[in-house]
């Protein structure tokens, strides 16, 4: 029962979980993306029609990168070249991904592929209790595994890492030492965008494989809800997603189950320990010393450094 | 950025353009929008040409297609009173969906378990549960800004989605109709429920309503102390607070408002127009009205004129995903693409863009 819990809550936390890492790279630079619902489904329906045009998967998650990509870079000309609000062209994205993926989905509703397959990890996958649930999953969840390390690891340890968060801390000390702060935040823009597409992707190609209209249901919301709760760590976004895959997984098992609970009703939960989460967090940020980016949702102008 | 060898395009801030380009940028937006999603269509095997005549021929062409775009208008113009009133004071209000929702329910509520029997009498509590379940749905987000400056866009965001299952629930359980073939919706409104409708129409009173909303709204901004106020702590927190302003209370009060007005949203929906409760009370109208509270630069009259011409457009795109099969999540795709156009000609305002000669800067 407990394994059975644990691998559906990896399951259905890896998506919220690339979506959660993509978002961060973002608020890292300093640029707000709420357009990360939008990204996802970009990213869900790239994913799943790259897959079925040439039956590969892989090839499949690398349109859904690049489409998420390309999409996230009219966020990154309109809020970094152009300085634009941050929040009114993330929500535009999102806007933009709904719709332009129910209409270029049309062609892909009712077709099928085949998914992600399980690899067993062998020697891993027979720990007992949390070998089934980590060491027994596709390759996309194993990627999210490196991909936490990997973003930590360049965040702390490598030049790009500290030129990136000091574009988000203090542009104009970034400026002033030489770090191309348009370049930098453009970059991290367009890229973690192109993350949070491959977290739209799993659920086209793991979770369901197939195209349905909509299929984030609002986990793109839920991740840029996460990224507070993670303090921007990557290590903590890995907590934050599971915690949320463990509430669908449950909510999924008690319908499961038969309860007499409405479906509505369990449905629900999810939005509903977000805001919690939310609301937990931030009264934590406050009392702790902020790890919040400090110039986040600032756009960054020479012309107006002090 | 180079063009060619020695010339360069640089940009240079200026004061404000002229009056003439700023009041005509969102018009512009809107014009490029549509040339751009006209190759979207292009790509997806629509006509463009021919989908955009047929746009203006359904709504505006004959007096039902004109009614119909008054009916589309009316939840937009109220939803996007609340949304505006929030902006004025830059909070955020992405809820304004599942406030229209939560307003459908209240009015909903006083229809269906009273038993006023007079008109004016049960139109006044089903307006002012609407306004309070939609004030509430918007104030626990205000409140939660005020108190712990919890971000207002991603609670009111989530809380579109508890409102639409919270409806789901009751149309599907206990609200259902015991008569009604066991299909997800309420019973219908008695009479006394039910908004006057006029010309043999669904155009109802519930515009006016919206209108007169809309007076009040611009009274209330600029002949007010409080408008004044709101203006005052949006622009400059600080200054609001040296001046003595309690800014938490105000957040409060404002997202409460905010709410509450496109909570009326639902009302005039369910009183007006669909005379019971049922799933997809509202296609999106509380997201439009994000792009129209933009779009019309939070001004009362602003926002009547950007809702008639959304109106325009989502009668228009009712019709084309008739006769085109083209989702009717489109029309969001459209309104992405108005806002990408708008938030680039602020720059155009803001800046000027020049070529220079030689390479040196100017």
């Amino acid at each position: 029962m407990l394994e059975i819990l644990l691998d559906a809550t990896v399951r259905a936390g890896t998506p919220i979980l690339f979506a959660t890492l993509g978002a961060i790279i973002n608020e890292r630079a300093g640029i707000i993306n709420l357009g990360i619902e939008g990204l996802m489904l970009i990213g869900a329906l790239a994913g799943f029609a790259g897959t079925q045009a040439s039956g590969s998967l892989l090839v499949g998650v690398l349109a859904a990168f690049v489409a998420a990509l390309l999409a996230g870079s009219i966020h990154a000309f309109i809020t970094v070249q152009l300085r634009g609000n941050q929040i009114v062209s993330g929500l535009a994205l999102t806007m933009f991904g709904i719709g332009i993926t129910a209409l270029f989905g049309r062609s892909m509703v009712g077709l099928t592929i085949d998914g992600f397959k399980r690899v067993a990890i062998p020697g891993l996958s027979q720990l007992p209790v949390v070998g089934k649930a980590f060491f027994n999953q596709d390759l996309l969840i194993y990627f999210s595994f490196l991909l936490v390390v990997a973003i930590a690891f360049f965040f702390y340890h490598t030049r790009w890492g500290l030129a990136l968060r000091t574009v988000g801390e203090n542009p104009a000390a970034a400026d002033t030492c030489g770090v191309p702060v348009t370049l930098t935040r453009f970059l991290a823009v367009t890229i973690g965008s192109g993350i949070v597409g491959i977290g739209g992707a799993y659920l086209s190609l793991a979770t369901t494989p197939m195209w349905i209209e909509n299929m984030t249901a609002g986990r793109g919301w839920i991740a840029v809800a996460l990224v507070i709760f993670a303090s921007w760590s990557s290590y903590r976004a890995l907590a934050g997603a599971y915690l949320f895959g463990g509430i669908t997984a449950m909510q999924l098992r008690f319908q499961a189950m038969g309860t007499t609970v409405s479906v509505h009703i369990l449905q629900m939960l999810p939005y509903f320990f977000t805001i919690l989460v939310l609301v937990i967090s931030t009264i934590r940020l406050q009392k702790g010393a902020s790890q919040q980016p400090e110039n986040l949702g600032q756009p960054y102008d020479r012309e107006d450094r002090k | 950025m180079k063009l060619a060898s020695g010339v360069k395009l640089v940009t240079e801030k200026r004061e404000l353009s002229s009056r003439l380009f700023r009041f005509s940028a969102p018009l512009i937006s809107i014009i490029v929008a549509l040339f751009v999603a006209g190759f979207l269509l292009l790509a997806a095997g629509v006509n463009p040409l021919q989908a955009y005549i047929e746009i203006f021929k359904e709504s505006l062409g004959s007096t039902y297609g004109l009614s119909e775009t008054l009916v589309k208008t009316t939840p937009l113009i109220f939803a996007s009173l609340g949304v505006s009133l929030a902006f004025r004071m830059q909070i955020w209000n992405i809820g304004a969906e599942g406030q229209i929702y939560m307003g459908a329910c209240g009015a909903t509520a006083v229809a269906l378990f009273s038993s006023i029997e007079s008109h004016a009498l049960m139109i006044t509590c089903m307006f002012l549960a609407a306004f309070l379940l939609g004030g509430l749905w918007g104030g626990v987000a205000g409140f939660l800004r005020a108190r712990w400056q919890v971000n207002e866009v991603i609670v009111t965001l989530l809380m579109n989605y508890i409102a639409i299952l919270g409806v789901d629930y009751l149309i599907y359980g206990p609200w259902k109709d015991p008569k009604g073939f066991n299909f997800p919706l309420t019973a219908q409104f008695s009479d006394a429920a039910r908004l006057t409708e006029f010309f043999d129409t669904r155009f109802h009173s519930g515009f006016f309503l919206a209108l007169f909303c809309a007076l009040i709204m611009y009274l209330f901004m600029e002949r007010t102390v409080w408008g004044y106020e709101i203006k005052v702590i949006g622009s400059n927190p600080k200054a609001a607070r040296y001046a003595g302003m309690r800014t938490g209370l105000a957040i409060f009060a404002v997202l409460f408002i905010s709410g509450a007005i496109a909570g009326i949203a639902g009302f005039s929906e369910v009183a007006g127009l669909q005379h019971r409760l049922q799933h997809g009370i509202s296609p999106g109208y509380g997201y439009t009205a994000i792009i129209i509270a933009w779009l019309a630069k939070r001004s009362a009259l602003g926002v009547v004129i950007v809702s008639f011409l959304m109106g325009v457009l989502l009668v228009g795109g009712d019709s084309l995903q008739l006769s085109w099969q083209l989702p009717v999540a489109f029309a969001y795709a459209f309104q992405g693409l108005i806002l990408f156009f708008l938030l680039a000609s602020d720059f155009f305002i803001h800046n000027r863009v020049k070529l220079v000669r030689g390479g040196h800067h100017a």
